[in-house]
C-alpha cells in the first residue's frame, strides 16, 4: 500500500470573477521513502496541492475535494480538525519556501522548535530542550546548545531553512512536504541543503514532495517526477525516463527554458504566452495556444493521461516519447 | 552524528529573562525613556510608600499652618487646610496609578481579544465587532464619563469604568490592525503545518508579534486615562473628598493662584511629569521589545559576529 495516495484532487477558490479551479484533478501515489518532484511554473497549483494535502488550504473561499487523500490508510479528508492538528508535523511535515520568514522571529530557535516536540511527543520541557539540541546539530548547525537561545533574525538564510528542517523533522515524520524549499538560497547553500534532505531521507526513510521548478535539481534528488499545468499533472514518471524522453510538449518547453552550465552556446527558449485563466472552461488541452508541437488532434479533443511507458503517464496526443525514439533507432 | 543520542549532558536550562532584559538594555540605552522610567519609578515609589516616608497624614486638617510656602517641614508648602501637599501628591498619585492602571486592564481586557478575534477570525465577526467599536467610539470621552459617572455616583470603580470603555475600541483597532498583518505571514501557516491550533497560534505567535504596537497603545491609554481622571476630578466628579486627587487639587488650588502658587503648581507638575515619563517610555518601547533590535553588541558579538555579515 502506497504512504500517501491522492485520487483526483480538486482544489477551487471562489472570487469575484468566478472559481477559480487552482488544482483540476490531481492523482498520484507516493511509496514510503521515496522522493517525488513536483515541477511546473509559478500558479500551475504544486503549492496548493502541498497545501491541500495538508489541509491548510483557508475554507471559504477554498474548497478542497477529493476522491481520495489517504496517508498510510487514513482517510485525510475525514479527520477532525483537532484530529488534523495532531496529524500535522507529526506524520506529514511542510516546509516553505522563504526561511526568511518561515520562523517567528520573536521567539527563540529553541522555543519553536521545543514548543513542536513538546505538543506532539508530550516531551517535558528538559528532554525537549535536549532533543532541539540534538536536531540542531543533524541539520549540521555548529554551537547548537548557544544558538538554541538565539532568535531567528540571528541565523542567516541557509541556517534558517536548516531550522525549518530541524523543526520539520522534529517528530519524525513520514512524509515531508518541501514548498521551494531552496528557492530562496544560493546555489552553495541549495546543495547543502539538498545533501542534507538526502541523508536524511536515507537514515530516516522519510518520503519527501519535493516542489521546485528547478528542473536540474529535481533530476538530482528524486525518484520520480510530476510536471503541472494549469492544476493537473501533464505528465509523470520516473525522472530518468520523464528527463530523457518527456512526452508532453510543456515537460520540454519546461527544459528548454533550463540553463546548463555545460552549454555555453545554448540559448533558451522561452514557453511564449501565459499560462490560461483558471477561472475558464478548458475543453481543450490547458497548453494547446503555447505549445510547439500541437497536432491536428489536439484541437478536437481534451488528451487524457496515457501511459507510455512503465510507470510513464502523459496527457498529450503529440506523445513526444515515441519521436524520441524513433530518433534513437535512427 | 548519533541522532538519538541522549548520554551526552547538555544544559537544559534556557535562559528564560533573557528576552525581558534584552529589551530593558535596549530601553534604557535610550536617554529619554530612561528619565521617564526613572520618573515613573520614583511616582511609584511615592505612592506605594507614602503612607512611611511621608510624615503627614494626607487628610490632616492644622490650619494654623495653612498656605505655608515650601519649607524643609513641608517640601511643597502646605494648602488653605494646613495639609500637606507632598502627601496629598503621594497619595493622590495613589488614585492616578491606580485608576490609570485599572482603566488598561479593563480595556486591555475586552480590547485585546475583541481585536484578535476581530483581526484573526475576520469576516462577518469582524464587521459585527468592528462597527460594535465605532459605535463606542462616537462618544465623546469626558462626556461619557461624566454621563456614568452620574449614573451610578462617583468612585473609583465608577471612574475606572469610565474611562475603560471609551479606551477599548482604542486598543481594539491596534490590535486588529496589526493582527491582519501578521495573520498574513508564513511563519504563520508554517506554524499551522506543524499543529498548532488557532488559540495557540493567537496567542502564543500572533499575540506575540504585535506585542509593540500594543504595548506603546497601552501606555498612551495609560497616560490618557491619568489625564482623564485628573479632569474628572477637577470638575468635582472623580473620587471624592477626603480621599486626595491630583485633579481635585488642582481644582481647589485655582483660589490660591496668586497667593500659593505651590499648591497648583505641585499638581501640575506631578500630571504632566507622570504623562511624560509613560509618553517618553512608550515612544522607545516599540522599538525596544523587538528582538531584532537589540543590539548585536549585546547578544552576538559574544557568540556569532557572523552573524550581522550575512543578514
Amino acid at each position: 500500500m502506497p504512504l500517501l495516495t491522492v485520487k483526483n484532487l480538486r482544489t477551487r477558490f471562489s472570487t469575484d470573477r468566478g472559481t477559480v479551479r487552482a488544482v483540476d484533478g490531481v492523482s498520484f501515489e507516493l511509496e514510503e521513502g521515496e522522493v517525488m518532484g513536483l515541477v511546473g511554473e509559478s500558479g500551475s497549483g504544486k503549492s496548493i496541492t502541498a497545501m491541500s494535502i495538508m489541509r491548510l488550504i483557508k475554507e471559504p473561499p477554498g474548497r478542497i475535494e477529493a476522491d481520495e487523500i489517504t496517508f498510510d490508510g487514513v482517510d485525510l479528508l475525514a479527520l477532525t480538525p483537532a484530529q488534523l492538528r495532531d496529524y500535522r508535523a507529526r506524520h506529514i511535515s511542510m516546509i516553505f519556501q522563504d526561511p526568511m520568514r518561515s520562523l517567528n522571529p520573536v521567539l527563540t530557535i529553541g522555543r519553536q522548535l521545543m514548543e513542536t516536540l513538546q505538543r506532539h511527543l508530550r516531551m517535558s520541557a528538559r528532554d525537549a530542550r535536549r532533543r532541539s539540541i540534538e536536531l540542531l546539530e543533524v541539520v549540521g548547525i555548529p554551537r547548537a546548545e548557544k544558538r538554541l537561545d538565539e532568535y531567528p533574525h540571528q541565523f542567516s538564510g541557509g541556517m534558517r531553512q536548516r531550522v525549518m528542517i530541524a523543526i520539520a523533522l522534529s517528530c519524525n515524520p513520514r512524509l515531508l512536504i518541501a514548498d521551494e524549499a531552496t528557492t530562496a538560497l544560493d546555489v552553495t547553500i541549495q546543495a547543502q541543503i539538498i545533501d542534507l534532505i538526502r541523508r536524511l531521507r536515507s537514515e530516516m526513510g522519510t518520503a519527501v514532495i519535493w516542489i521546485s521548478h528547478d528542473l536540474g535539481l529535481v533530476a538530482g534528488l528524486c525518484d520520480k517526477v510530476s510536471v503541472m499545468y494549469a492544476g493537473r499533472i501533464v505528465e509523470s514518471g520516473p525522472v530518468r525516463e520523464v528527463f530523457y524522453r518527456p512526452a508532453h510538449g510543456y515537460t520540454l518547453g519546461l527544459m528548454n527554458c533550463t540553463p546548463r552550465v555545460d552549454d555555453i552556446g545554448h540559448r533558451l527558449r522561452p514557453i511564449e504566452g501565459m499560462p490560461p485563466n483558471l477561472a475558464e472552461p478548458m475543453p481543450l488541452c490547458p497548453f494547446l495556444p503555447r505549445c510547439e508541437m500541437a497536432v491536428a488532434a489536439c484541437r478536437e479533443s481534451k488528451p487524457r493521461l496515457e501511459t507510455i511507458a512503465e510507470g510513464h503517464v502523459a496527457s498529450c496526443h503529440a506523445n513526444l516519447s515515441a519521436y524520441w525514439r524513433k530518433e534513437k533507432v535512427a | 552524528m548519533a541522532f538519538h543520542d541522549a548520554s551526552t549532558p547538555v544544559a537544559v536550562e534556557p535562559n528564560y529573562d533573557s528576552g525581558f532584559r534584552m529589551a530593558m538594555r535596549q530601553l534604557l540605552r535610550n536617554k529619554a525613556a530612561a528619565a521617564g522610567l526613572f520618573c515613573l519609578l520614583l511616582i511609584v515609589f511615592l505612592a506605594v510608600f507614602a503612607p512611611w516616608i511621608i510624615p503627614y497624614d494626607p487628610t490632616q486638617i492644622a490650619l494654623s499652618s495653612k498656605l505655608h510656602g515650601p519649607s524643609w517641614e513641608h517640601w511643597l508648602g502646605t494648602d488653605h487646610f494646613g495639609r500637606d501637599v507632598l502627601a496629598r501628591m503621594a497619595h493622590g498619585a495613589r488614585v492616578s496609578l491606580s485608576v490609570g492602571l485599572s482603566t488598561v486592564a479593563f480595556a486591555a481586557a475586552f480590547g485585546v481579544p475583541i481585536g484578535l478575534l476581530s483581526g484573526y477570525v475576520g469576516g462577518r465577526l469582524d464587521n459585527v465587532l468592528m462597527r460594535l467599536m465605532d459605535a463606542f467610539l462616537t462618544f465623546p470621552p469626558l462626556l461619557l464619563g461624566v454621563a456614568i459617572v452620574g449614573l451610578l455616583g462617583a468612585d473609583l470603580t465608577t471612574v475606572t469604568l469610565a474611562l475603560g470603555i471609551v479606551q477599548i475600541p482604542v486598543l481594539a483597532r491596534v490590535v486588529r490592525s496589526a493582527t491582519l498583518v501578521v495573520r498574513e505571514e508564513t511563519y504563520i501557516t508554517a506554524t499551522r503545518a506543524l499543529g498548532a491550533g488557532s488559540w495557540r497560534l493567537v496567542f502564543q505567535h500572533v499575540l506575540r508579534n504585535i506585542l509593540s504596537p500594543l504595548v506603546v497603545q497601552i501606555t498612551i491609554v495609560f497616560s490618557a486615562a491619568i489625564v482623564a481622571e485628573a479632569s474628572l476630578s477637577f470638575l468635582g466628579l472623580g473620587v471624592q473628598p477626603p480621599t486626595p486627587s491630583w485633579g481635585r487639587d488642582l481644582a481647589e488650588a485655582r483660589r490660591f493662584m496668586v497667593d500659593a502658587p505651590w499648591m497648583f503648581l505641585a499638581p501640575t507638575g506631578f500630571i504632566i511629569v507622570s504623562v511624560m515619563a509613560i509618553n517618553f517610555m512608550g515612544d522607545s518601547l516599540r522599538d525596544s521589545l523587538d528582538p531584532r533590535s537589540w543590539v548585536r553588541r549585546a547578544v552576538t558579538s559574544r557568540e556569532t559576529p557572523r552573524a550581522s555579515a550575512d543578514r
